[in-house]
């Protein structure tokens, strides 16, 4: 390790991803994959790239609401028509102010999270203040944009970023495509294979400053649909007490909504919905 | 023919371990404590943005002493090492020692092999969940570690500073607020003069805190806590 302290004086750039891709390049995704510069893509490779779009299931939603915003997933992670674990987290806190969850190959997905954790933590201790929100977003797409060698080998990787911006006091949500595009979203997105029914649960019910409570009730009742509808979204499993991961992010921080509570309002749901249909 | 000068080897080490503790000398005292739930550093340092002391990792802090530009480049490098190893294997392989070694590799090196030798102190302090995890490492300009106990001092009158600290009570682990009081008077025995709070960087590594431990204790709410 001594190594790194002899290429003195350092690099100026404050950016972890930089600074291992110049000095570690074995440890960078796409270089390890074995994928860098053959990113040509041929029919084949689209052929792939469509059909893994497709295969990978998984539901990861973001709302806002009139204090910040809340981001939720499911847990469950298949392998073509198996399910491969129930437990899967999906939704990770990056920094005290922003989380992401991320739809796609488990594998480079959990990857993505973790580097780009550590990539918002290293800049943060390096220049000695955080990213802003939109910093925060654009590091996020140019990192998505250096998987595009993977994605074109089937291996796709699609996050779903949300933050407070400090400045603007208020939640934002930002959506990505496989080449690094960032978009931002006013009120909610939804991705992963059975985003298509989030979204459309959540526009049906959506209005503008919703309240906390509102909120969770409205972001597990659109996964809740997911389930339903995506064999890749796994629902809530009172058997096994495994219950969807939420996130609430306002100016105080990132918090984990008490599994008892996802548990407790599950149920809520759940009932109402027999009630409905009986 | 001129014959090179010849300069004995003792005489070239002397004089660089002289200068650069000229250098050190110059600047102002860094002194870090521990307290009941962790380690406290204060340093005299009047500006509110060019830091002295800073987050490494989870439960490790840095302090620099002596030229800015240069505990810059080292604060930078062990942070780079810190998020490599955390990263290569897990958060709780990245330890205060390693780092250590790393720096008292380098320091030396520059010390034996250049001109100029480095004109800085390292302070590292790591926390762990019991107060007896607790570890704090002074590294000199040449490389040299040393493994301290409850306090230790570095920058221009580390001597003066250990010293009251050590009149002000040993072997006691003090709260934060005692810690605090300590630490300012010792570095006004120091400098012979009044410090306010607002010349003073306070950070801490706190072992309530979840996550990363390390946080910055502003002038108003050290002011608060003395009160």
């Amino acid at each position: 390790m001594e190594s790194i302290f002899s290429k003195m004086p350092v690099n100026q750039c404050s950016s972890f991803f930089d600074f291992i891709y110049q000095t570690r390049p074995e440890l960078t995704p796409a270089v390890r994959w074995g994928s860098e510069g053959n990113a040509s893509a041929s029919v084949d490779d689209m052929q792939r790239y469509v059909l893994s779009q497709l295969s990978h299931g998984t539901t990861v939603l973001a709302v806002k609401y009139d204090k910040g915003v809340v981001i939720v997933g499911d847990r469950r992670a298949v392998e073509g028509y198996q399910v491969a674990s129930r437990r899967m987290e999906k939704v990770f806190k990056t920094d005290s102010h922003s989380a992401i969850a991320i739809a796609g190959a488990a594998g480079p997905c959990l990857e993505m999270a973790k580097l780009f954790g550590i990539e918002l933590e290293h800049y943060e201790k390096l220049d000695g203040v955080p990213l802003s929100c939109e910093g925060k977003a654009n590091r996020l797409g140019q990192m998505v944009k250096a998987n595009l060698p993977m994605v074109l080998q089937g291996l796709i990787v699609i996050p779903l970023f949300v933050g407070f911006d400090l400045k603007q006091q208020q939640g934002r949500i930002f959506k990505y495509d496989v080449t690094g595009g960032k978009y931002e979203e006013t009120d909610y997105h939804a991705v992963g294979s059975g985003g298509k029914d989030a979204r459309v649960t959540i526009k049906e019910r959506f209005r503008k400053n919703l309240s906390q409570t509102e909120v969770i009730a409205l972001a597990l009742q659109a996964l809740l649909s997911a389930a339903e509808e995506d064999v890749g979204t796994g629902g809530p499993d009172p058997f096994r007490g495994i219950y969807p991961t939420i996130k609430i992010i306002d100016a105080q921080g990132v918090r984990d909504v008490e599994e008892s509570d996802v548990a407790s309002e599950c149920d809520r749901l759940a009932r109402s919905r027999s009630e409905q249909e009986s | 023919m001129t014959l090179p000068f010849y300069v004995s080897p003792e005489q070239l080490m002397q004089d660089k371990a002289e200068y650069a503790k000229k250098g050190i000398a110059k600047g102002r005292s860094i002194v870090a404590i521990e307290y009941r739930d962790g380690v406290l550093f204060v340093a005299d340092n009047p500006s509110s943005s060019l830091f002295k002391i800073s987050e490494i990792y989870d439960n490790i802090a840095f302090s620099g002493a002596g030229r800015y530009s240069e505990f810059e480049s080292l604060r930078k490098a062990g942070i780079q090492h810190a998020d490599l190893k955390g990263f290569m294997y897990s958060r709780e392989d990245v330890t205060a020692r390693s780092l250590a070694n790393g720096y008292s590799q380098t320091l030396g090196t520059i010390f034996s092999q250049e001109l100029k030798p480095f004109e800085v102190e390292i302070l590292l302090a790591q926390i762990g969940e019991r107060p007896d995890q607790t570890e704090l490492f002074r590294i000199a300009f040449d490389g040299t570690i040393v493994h301290e106990k409850a306090f230790v001092a570095i920058g221009g009158r580390a001597d003066t500073v250990v010293s009251t600290l050590r009149s002000l009570g040993a072997g006691d682990v003090p709260d934060l607020k005692a810690a605090l009081t300590r630490c300012m008077n010792a570095l006004e025995t120091a400098t012979g003069q009044t410090v306010s709070l607002h010349a003073l960087e306070v950070a801490l590594l706190d072992r309530t805190r979840t996550g990363r431990k390390f946080r910055r204790l502003g002038a108003e709410e050290a002011g608060t806590l003395l009160s």
